[in-house]
């Protein structure tokens, strides 16, 4: 070899082992974290149990304890911690993709639209008094689910004409986004203003909502995704590289587009029909395991996943914080409660990440 | 082993960018494929790669499949991305990646780094190289998939001189090493001499001439390529100096060529 490169610093000849342990590291440190932040989670709420009774009542499941505290641990406090990780990872994990399909560090599933068509969906089921009959507890979510899919039919029809590119794709969601909006804002000024009232509390998100049934039907939701994507994972990372080099290295980048995109809108359905909108978790918590673990999509869905949790149930803490007794509702918290963390993170890092 | 390309054409809706391109080359050969902006360079490119639908076939004689046995390297559009450099080069044994990392697809990718010199970078994320190591890394990436052709699109693209002869050089001593067919679009017409051994001249989507840089880079294809006039002399080291003394038709005159 005549030619050579100069060489760079030394702290780079450190092995891509050594690298993937790191981070394979950080993102177990980041589950533990999450799990002790969900015991935190189930520990505070408006009625005052003691630590010791919680705890009982979690670790005993034939209600030895205080039967009043193992009514409230598992009908309420666990199914609404469960919930809000499911919905937090779904979430963050549904933001990754899209982040990375469309190669734009602004996408989500709120900023395309899926969310608002959640939120139009839920706010027509209240105002018309829309019943499943006996299966009335599904009305809302049901209605809520079918708007979002809707709104990715909609962006996928628009954008398959277009050949999948990623700018009509991210154009084509925006749009939607506002089209969603601003039928929901019609149907809200003409509501009467008990439906208002009740429309506005669907539409901020909160985890009141949630129970065993969500936590049974957007869980399924999230394993389902998450298998799913499983034979994807390289081929996405190829994607970052842009859809030319994908392409050249063999990844068929759109029929790629289309698979993981119907998958996120399932996932955001999954996680927004029960609990309402909540938006930030998408579209930050990507950014965070980025910083994290790089891009390499094997650790960076995961720790999306963990990233989105956790900030869901920080946030679940803090709304029960703020007004103690009350439970502010959570989607008007996360970004209050993720902003200065995803800000401490910028500072923090040397690289550039797009 | 040898690129057989027949007959082969290419349209964009109603637009015919390539038109008859038959050319065949053998294994081992280094060829540049030449001629002016929107010729058509990049797409006969992506359409031998597969990337492209087109019309006519491109085969290997040795019976091969050609997407198995291409690897194709688009033109460098300053990406930066937040993969770490052993990563990219991974990506280029994108088959046989699963969720654990194989030894040997690892043990190649770290190969291909030391080939090009670029073993102290490997933990280094894309972003932050510079242009010409961030070209050699791409490179590193076709050649661990261990192809028989190697379609290049303006590998110099962009770099200062020392790493456009430091680019073209481990290419051309890594393909004649392996027996590996290298097509380069190029525009520098010296350093596509220096480069190759067979050249070819598209001229609005079809081949104008294909041979040995001697044969074909006259003055007059010079001139009906680029509607430039050239002087051409052969320098002491038995390269060519290639001068260009103006344009042929200049911009206002009756013939001016318009072209893309």
């Amino acid at each position: 070899m005549t030619h050579s490169i100069p060489k760079n610093r030394p702290q780079d000849q450190k092995d891509y082992s050594s690298l993937t342990n790191r981070r394979f590291g950080v993102a177990l440190a980041g589950f533990m974290l999450v799990a002790m932040a969900a015991i935190a989670d189930m520990l505070i709420g408006p009625s005052f149990l003691n630590v010791f009774d919680v705890l009982a009542a979690l670790i005993d499941a034939d209600g030895a304890g205080d039967p009043m505290a193992v009514v409230i641990v598992h009908d309420i406090r666990l199914p609404m911690t469960l919930t809000g990780l499911i919905v937090g990872a779904s979430l963050g994990i549904g933001g990754a993709l899209m982040q990375t399909i469309l190669g734009n560090p602004l996408a989500s599933p709120y900023t395309l639209g899926f969310s608002a068509a959640a939120g139009l969906g839920a706010s027509i089921a209240i105002l018309t008094g829309f019943s499943l009959g006996p299966l009335s507890a599904f009305s809302v979510p049901v209605a809520a689910f079918s708007t979002a899919s809707l709104a990715a039919i909609l962006v996928l029809g628009l954008s398959w004409r277009r050949g999948m590119s990623a700018e009509v794709m991210v154009l084509a969601g925006i749009a939607t986004l506002f089209l969603f909006q601003s039928l929901q804002s019609l149907i809200q000024y003409m509501a009467a203003p008990e439906i208002l009232q009740e429309i506005v509390f669907w539409v901020f998100g909160s985890l009141l909502k949630a129970g065993w049934t969500s936590v049974r039907v957007s869980g399924s939701i999230l394993i389902l995704g998450c298998l799913l994507i499983l034979p994807n994972l390289w081929h996405l990372t190829a994607l970052r590289l842009g859809e030319a080099r994908a392409a050249s290295l063999g990844v068929k980048v759109k029929p790629l587009r289309l698979r993981v995109f119907a998958i996120v809108a399932l996932l955001t359905a999954g996680a927004v029909s029960f609990v309402g909108t909540i938006g930030f978790i998408g579209l930050v918590a990507p950014h965070i395991a980025r910083m994290l673990v790089g891009e390499d999509q094997r650790l960076l869905l995961p720790l999306s996943g963990v990233a989105g949790a956790g900030i869901m149930i920080g946030a679940s803490i803090a709304s029960k914080l703020i007004a103690p007794g009350a439970v502010v509702p959570i989607g008007i918290v996360t970004a209050i409660i993720g902003v200065p963390f995803l800000f401490g993170l910028i500072l923090k890092q040397r690289r550039a990440y797009w | 082993m040898t690129l057989l390309v027949k007959d082969l054409s290419l349209s964009y809706g109603r637009t015919e960018i390539l038109r008859n391109i038959t050319f065949s080359l053998p294994a081992g050969c280094r060829a540049a494929l030449i001629g002016p902006n929107g010729t058509g360079k990049s797409s006969l490119l992506r359409a031998i790669a597969g990337l492209q639908p087109h019309g006519g076939t491109v085969s290997m004689l040795s019976g091969e499949r050609p997407e198995d046995a291409i690897a194709y390297m688009p033109q460098d559009t300053g990406t930066a991305s937040a993969l770490t450099v052993l990563e990219v080069v991974l990506l280029g044994r994108l088959r046989s990646l699963g969720m654990r990392v194989a030894e040997k697809d690892r043990e190649a990718a770290l190969e291909a780094l030391a080939v090009f010199g670029l073993s102290d970078l490997q933990l280094r994320t894309l972003g932050h190289l510079s242009g010409g190591q961030r070209q050699l890394v791409f490179l590193a990436q076709a050649l661990v998939r261990a192809p028989a052709v190697l379609l290049l699109d303006e590998p110099t693209a962009a770099l200062d001189l020392r790493h456009q002869i430091l680019v073209l050089d481990i290419v051309h001593k890594h393909c004649r090493e392996h027996g590996i067919l290298a097509i380069a679009a190029m525009h520098d017409l010296g350093l596509a001499t220096r480069f190759a051994d067979q050249i070819i001249s598209l001229s609005d989507g079809s081949i104008l001439a294909t041979g040995t840089p001697e044969a074909v880079l006259t003055a007059a294809t010079i001139e009906t390529l680029y509607g430039v006039t050239a002087e051409i002399t052969r320098t002491a080291s038995g390269g060519f100096a290639i001068t260009p003394t103006g344009l042929s038709n200049p911009p206002g005159s009756q013939k001016e060529r318009v072209s893309a």
